[in-house]
């Protein structure tokens, strides 16, 4: 927790940052963090002498912002118009029926976080899953059956040791 | 302002130039848009330097190996093309590399297996030029993508780049540069179509000192990928036409808002200002012209309001990002207070090209009142997937079948969706539309900035509207009360009737409420949310009563009113869908025609997508 906190605090003492905008601050502690701790929005707040409600407001706006902890890998599909109608709501529900959680939300056991996401810009390839930042084209749920296995495999060899 | 206009030293260009061996050395050019990129195109730069090295030949030949941007045909990626001659290899993986060096690079000979074949007429394409996808495009804003190495700033100005500025600084006060951008007949590419020079005019006429302008780089619609392509692939166009902007407008500071999702873009853009700054095109005393100006990024943090541009510069400010009402007009109060000045990327990108080649070159492509060529992102059930870039005013026919190369699977076309959740979607018997501001606003869609997403008959049209909806619901910020409750309420009636439970009256319902919400909306995301449902409704009205009234989905697609059965005649008992099926929802043994438990299925389709003996029926 400790190392959380003084880690927080070098970021929010970065000059670079400016003192203009909430923003910045977050995408730093998102992109260090994966995820905003409530210490984060108070520390940001106490610094550029904000309101905590503001701080919340803009947090829980920006798709890009989460108050909660991601999981060890972050599967992301487009949910985009290409995607969609080249079969991504198949591939959704198979994802969500193989890991038991429903899209934005992380799986008991802290391995994976299922979220989707409006276009990533790669629609001809549709089908997209982005895999903690690896990116899958023309997906098919078997496909994504495949890409699950393998990542439960290589689990399953780091827990062994 | 004659202080301004004075003579414009040369040296950065001289200087850039000798270093630079021209665009007619040969070369590899390999994409590197994004799309290539997912298809393994990052391995192929390095494939081809080791296997040069392998070969010792770099010195002998004289090849530039280069990674450009997108070229467009994302469909056919990882693409490699030869220059000079032009030669194009589709689909060309690590492993194909040393063939190629030895037998084309060396040898001068084509590899026939690794070239592109028109699906419609069956024959391989030797040189990109002839590829009708490409063919039948006018590439004016991507006509350097896939030549010039985004990464390098003198390579762009080997092609030309920033000498349109450099006529700007020294040789036309701004009103002439306003003057010269209102003639060319320039739209907003951003989707609502206002003309740009008047735009800039406005700004301009504002009695205050600091100005800013802003790229407005956030590309919201999902299904469209255009702007990130240029950023990609050409950023320094887009800010040849910012820094000619600001000049004209008279501003000082530039941003440019830009989509957390689209790394690369950001990464290349940040390497192109920092760039222009060493060489003098951006900073104190551009070009020793006196006039200053600087450029900043701002990263969007993932919200598709914030594409509307007061929301935008709410967001810059590191607010929430919630439109505001106008008046007044960015143009009078933006950005902290200040005169404003928003545009789209690719109506920057425009700016450059028209100060070079003439506004009246500009207003002679597309049509009367839309001119220039406007760039589509081309996606969903058709062969030709990818970027393309066409005059104004060409027929969406002509999009279609002669670029795009038809529908895939010989299936029927059945709508095209055109200007994203703000859109509507075209009919098949209106395939022969112009594509222009006017046309399109007349059958009920937006020219949008440049989704085009084609829907084939297995695309059910109600839960098309469903999706659009969705999207805007989720989206919508909440400050208004028509669009935060109105879209809700939409939305959960598209709901019931995909569920088999519409009632009669809810088609009416809709069109009610559709057309109160475009009424009463505080912002463009309001205003036009309903536009997917009211278009859909206007041309597929039966597919909206079929499921009310007859209770079936025409395109077996919502899953409240379909079945899943096995036809037993057809099955042979493999057990691959026994296997596959996620809910055990399958029974039989082997040899055997199976079954489907209805109560058990949840339709998600995976048995009938591992069948190969086409024995799943759905009803
Ligand atoms: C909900 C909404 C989203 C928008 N998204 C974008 C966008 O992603 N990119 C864009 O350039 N303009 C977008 N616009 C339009 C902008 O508000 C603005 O009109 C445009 O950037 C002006 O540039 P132009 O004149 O060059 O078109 C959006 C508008 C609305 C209402
Ligand atoms: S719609 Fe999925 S990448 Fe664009």
């Amino acid at each position: 927790m400790q190392k959380i906190i003084s880690e927080i605090n070098d970021i929010v003492q970065d000059e670079a940052l400016g003192k203009g905008s909430i923003i910045p601050y977050f995408e730093e502690i998102q992109g260090r963090f994966r995820y905003l701790p409530p210490e984060a929005l108070i520390l940001v707040c106490e610094h550029l002498n904000i309101p905590l409600s503001q701080a919340y407001a803009v947090a829980t706006f920006y798709h890009a912002f989460s108050l909660r902890p991601k999981g060890k890998h972050c599967m992301n599909i487009c949910m985009g118009t290409a995607c969609h109608v080249r079969g991504s709501p198949q591939l959704l529900d198979r994802l969500e029926t193989k890991l038991g959680v429903k899209a934005g939300s992380t799986t008991r056991d802290k391995l994976f976080t299922l979220e989707t996401v409006n276009c990533l810009g790669a629609c001809a390839l549709g089908p997209i899953v982005v895999i903690d930042g690896e990116y899958s084209g023309q997906m098919t749920p078997q496909k994504s059956d495949a890409l699950l296995r393998r990542i439960m495999r290589s689990e399953e060899k780091e827990q062994r040791g | 302002m004659a202080n301004i206009i004075s003579p414009v030293e040369l040296d950065p260009f001289e200087t850039i130039q000798e270093a630079f061996k021209g665009p007619d050395h040969p070369s590899i050019t390999i994409c590197g848009g994004t799309g290539c990129r997912v298809l393994g195109s990052e391995k192929l730069s390095e494939a081809f330097r080791e296997e040069f090295n392998r070969q010792n030949i770099q010195a002998t030949l004289d090849f530039d190996i280069k990674t450009t941007g997108c070229h467009g045909f994302c469909e056919q990626g990882p693409l490699v093309v030869i220059r000079p001659s032009g030669i194009m290899y589709a689909h060309v993986a690590a492993k194909d590399v040393p063939e190629i060096v030895e037998r084309t690079i060396i040898g001068g000979e084509i590899i026939d297996c690794l070239l592109y074949m028109d699906p419609q007429s069956g024959e391989k394409i030797e040189h990109e030029q002839d590829v009708p996808f490409y063919q039948f495009q006018q590439r004016v804003i991507l006509d350097l993508n896939g030549l010039i190495d985004p990464q390098k700033i003198e390579e762009y100005i080997a092609e030309g780049g920033y000498t349109a500025l450099q006529t700007v600084l020294s040789t036309m006060p701004p009103e002439q540069v306003i003057d010269e951008i209102k003639a060319s007949g320039l739209r907003g590419r951003g989707g609502a179509g206002f003309p740009t020079g008047y735009k800039w005019e406005l700004c301009r006429k504002q009695p205050v000192d600091v100005k800013y302008i802003i790229c407005n780089a956030d590309e919201g619609d999902p299904g469209a990928y255009m702007d990130r392509s240029i950023m990609e692939g050409n950023p320094h166009r887009v800010l040849e036409g910012m820094i000619i902007g600001a000049y004209a407008i008279g501003a000082q500071t530039g941003y440019v808002y830009i989509r957390n999702e689209y790394p690369l873009a950001v990464k290349h853009l940040r390497e192109a200002i920092a760039q222009a700054e060493t060489n003098g095109f951006l900073g104190r005393n551009i070009l020793k012209s006196g006039f200053d100006f600087s450029v900043g990024i701002k990263l969007g943090s993932g919200a598709f309001v914030c594409g509307e541009e007061t929301a935008l510069i709410a967001s810059i400010e590191g607010r929430v990002g919630e439109p505001r009402p106008r008046p007044p007009f960015p143009a009078e109060k933006g950005l902290w207070g200040k005169p404003t000045n928003i545009n789209n990327v690719k109506s920057w990108a425009s700016v450059p090209i028209i100060i070079k080649r003439g506004a009246d070159w500009f207003a002679n492509i597309g049509t009367g009142t839309s001119t220039g060529t406007m760039i589509f992102s081309l996606v969903g059930n058709i062969n030709n997937t990818g970027l393309v870039e066409v005059p104004m005013g060409i027929s969406l026919r002509d999009l279609i079948y002669n670029i795009g190369g038809g529908i895939p699977n010989g299936k029927e076309f059945k709508a095209a969706q055109i200007g994203g959740p703000s859109g509507g979607c075209i009919p098949a018997e209106h395939l022969d539309v112009h594509i222009d501001y006017e046309s399109l606003s007349a059958l009920g869609a937006i020219m949008g900035s440049g989704g085009l997403v084609i829907a084939d008959e297995d695309v059910c049209m109600v839960d098309f509207a469903r999706y659009f909806m969705t999207f805007t619901q989720e989206e919508s910020c909440g400050k208004c009360v028509p669009c935060r409750v109105g879209t809700k309420a939409m939305l959960s009636t598209l709901e019931r009737i995909c569920n088999g439970e519409g009632k009669p009256g809810d088609v009416e319902y809709l069109i009610e409420l559709g057309e109160e919400i475009k009424r009463a909306s505080l912002c463009g995301l309001g205003q036009t949310a309903p536009n997917p449902v009211l278009s859909t409704i206007r041309y597929f009205r039966q597919e909206y009563e079929a499921h009310i009234i007859d209770e079936t989905c025409p395109s077996k697609v919502c899953k409240g009113l379909i079945t899943y059965s096995v036809i037993p005649e057809n099955c042979t008992g493999c057990m691959v869908c026994l296997r596959d099926c996620p809910e055990n929802a399958i029974s039989g043994e082997k040899q055997k025609p199976h079954q489907i438990d209805v109560n058990l299925c949840t339709r998600c389709g995976m048995c009938k997508s591992v069948c190969k003996f086409d024995a799943i029926m759905v009803t």
